[in-house]
């Protein structure tokens, strides 16, 4: 491990014990605010690690969190919580592989609009099946769990999502979905087995996904498939990593910060135009900053450096 | 080394490759020439795995490679530079060469990686261009980088695709030196080429297609003085 890791992850572990003490400050707005920053770093991140390097837009981020919801509000009256986790990361992971092998062969605007349908076909699977076989159309998740414990937990993964990142980045597979993202066909023509690297970070991120949406359902008590399906939640995902900036591990970090105080007074003084502001945000950030805060803060910094030297 | 057994290739009707068979033995460089759009490209994308042939057997060593995906057959010793060159932009020239030599036929990591590829960068001649940016290096070095990107992996057969394609005089002299110093070392190549002094040149061996059919084969010399070749060159007299 170098100087500068040492460094980094000295700074890591500082700012995430500061963000750990929230709870003792605050349990009311801002501990709200600190679990939906929590939540949303955690999916951003995970988002990035395999969108970023890859190129592969996906929308799938619903399906995961959903199915890692659903995956609670079913069981969590029959089984201990924790069980119901692991359970949730584990069908997290099988889904994602079962859609990694089916999808990566097609790539573009297909890819994207695959992921997209997939969690609009599991919510209505779901409603389907909650409305034919149960009596309500949602399920109620009462626990002891306080929203200071989802909380830490959310940060711990966070913690867990970074240390993988990290790992990931300085091994075989990280150079592999570089060069993927580079050139797919020299990607293949040096021996990298394409589909596999790509398959192993979307089950990464669909298994962090899923556990996200497990950790969050006791915070709701009632759980509905439009709440733990919302194809607002793969959007927003996308948005706060690429104005982020998703070429960098702590990229999407950046973007999900400002993004959600920003959403949080979009919300509050525009109720009814907040799906119009969100496309005109991802229209703004696309156009103008393609590589996200990061890459804006990069490349100044660059620039004054080569102005002085 | 390399055998290839009645290899047919179609796309929708159009039959690219037809039957096409030839054998390649170590140590030999093969030129594989013909007018434009006889099939050389397709044979090319046939061996390494980018195309799969309709019918036929490729083996390279006792392995049969034409059911295998590309990157198995990289890792089974083949390497290839493109027609159209292809760098990887958001990166370093060290590290376009670098990746050759982790996934492929030889598996370097961590600082054996970096040395061996610096290596193969003084190989081609640009080894003081290491931490430039792959995009801003001129098209020779585009190409110098491509094919120490395909030596690191120490490859059993080397494909180059009109390598000295778009080279001005000076420059293509010094890369038929270059492939010249790889015959040396003993490689195992493959080069299409329209530039037939290279051909010349460099080739002990010669198979020319035309309309996706072998129409000759043998030393260079021989062949481009065979009717056949010659008439589907220039054409028939009466044409």
């Amino acid at each position: 491990m170098s100087g500068t890791d040492k460094r980094n992850f000295a700074l890591a572990a500082m700012a995430l014990a500061m963000a750990a003490l929230l709870p003792l400050f605050d349990t009311g707005y801002w501990l709200a605010l600190g679990v939906s920053l929590a939540m949303y770093g955690v999916l951003a991140t995970s988002w990035a690690m395999f969108s970023g390097p890859t190129h592969y837009i996906s929308l799938a981020t619903a399906a995961f969190f959903g199915t890692g919801m659903y995956i609670v509000g079913g069981g969590v009256e029959i089984l201990p919580f924790p069980v119901l986790v692991v359970i949730a990361a584990v069908a997290g992971a099988a889904l994602a592989v079962l859609v990694g092998l089916t999808t990566m062969r097609i790539s573009g605007v297909y890819f994207v609009i695959f992921t997209l349908g997939l969690a609009e076909l599991i919510r209505q699977v779901v409603t389907w099946v909650q409305t034919t076989m149960g009596s309500s159309s949602g399920l109620y998740v009462l626990t002891e769990i306080t929203e200071s414990m989802i909380y830490w937990q959310l940060l711990l993964l966070l913690a867990v999502v970074y240390l993988v990142g990290w790992r990931i980045n300085r091994s075989r597979l990280g150079l592999a979905l570089r060069v993927i993202g580079n050139d797919e066909t020299v990607a293949a023509h040096v021996g990298i087995n394409t589909a596999k690297a790509k398959v192993i970070l979307f089950v990464i991120s669909g298994t962090v996904a899923s556990v996200t949406g497990a950790l969050l359902a006791p915070r709701w008590t009632y759980v509905e498939p439009t709440i733990a399906f919302s194809p607002m939640i793969s959007f927003q995902v996308v948005i706060m990593a690429l104005l982020g900036g998703v070429h960098r591990l702590w990229g999407p970090l950046c973007g999900v910060i400002p993004f959600m105080l920003l959403w949080d007074l979009i919300s509050a003084q525009f109720p009814n135009q907040t799906t119009l502001l969100l496309g005109v945000a991802f229209l703004l950030i696309v156009y103008l900053i393609p590589n996200g805060v990061v890459g804006l803060i990069e490349s100044r910094l660059k620039r004054r450096s080569s102005g002085n030297g | 080394m390399l055998e290839v057994r009645d290899v047919t290739k179609s796309f929708s009707g159009l039959v690219a490759v037809d039957g096409l068979s030839f054998d390649l033995a170590a140590g030999q460089i093969m030129g594989l020439i013909g007018p434009n759009g006889s099939g050389k490209t397709t044979v090319m994308n046939l061996l390494s795995g980018e195309l799969k042939a309709n019918t036929g057997q490729i083996h390279l060593g006792n392995r049969e490679i034409s059911k295998l995906p590309a990157h198995a057959i990289a890792r089974q010793g083949l390497a290839r530079t493109f027609q159209i060159v292809r760098i990887l932009p958001a990166m370093t020239v060290l590290e376009n060469v670098a990746v050759g030599g982790v996934f492929g036929h030889a598996r370097y990591w961590g600082p054996g990686l970096e040395t061996r590829a610096l290596e193969m960068l003084a190989r081609v001649g640009i080894r003081h261009l290491s931490q430039t940016p792959a995009t801003a290096l001129t098209y020779i070095d585009q190409k110098r980088m491509e094919l120490a990107r395909a030596l690191i992996s120490d490859p059993e057969v080397l494909l180059l695709d009109e390598w000295l394609a778009g080279l001005n005089p000076t420059e293509l002299t010094d890369g038929i030196s270059l492939i010249g110093e790889l015959r040396t070392e003993g490689r195992t190549i493959i080069i299409v080429e329209h530039v037939m002094d290279a051909i010349r040149s460099l080739c002990d061996h010669c198979v020319v297609m035309n309309s996706g059919r072998k129409i000759a084969e043998g030393a260079p010399a021989v062949v481009l003085s065979d009717r056949a070749v010659i008439s589907a060159y220039l054409g028939d007299d009466d044409a």
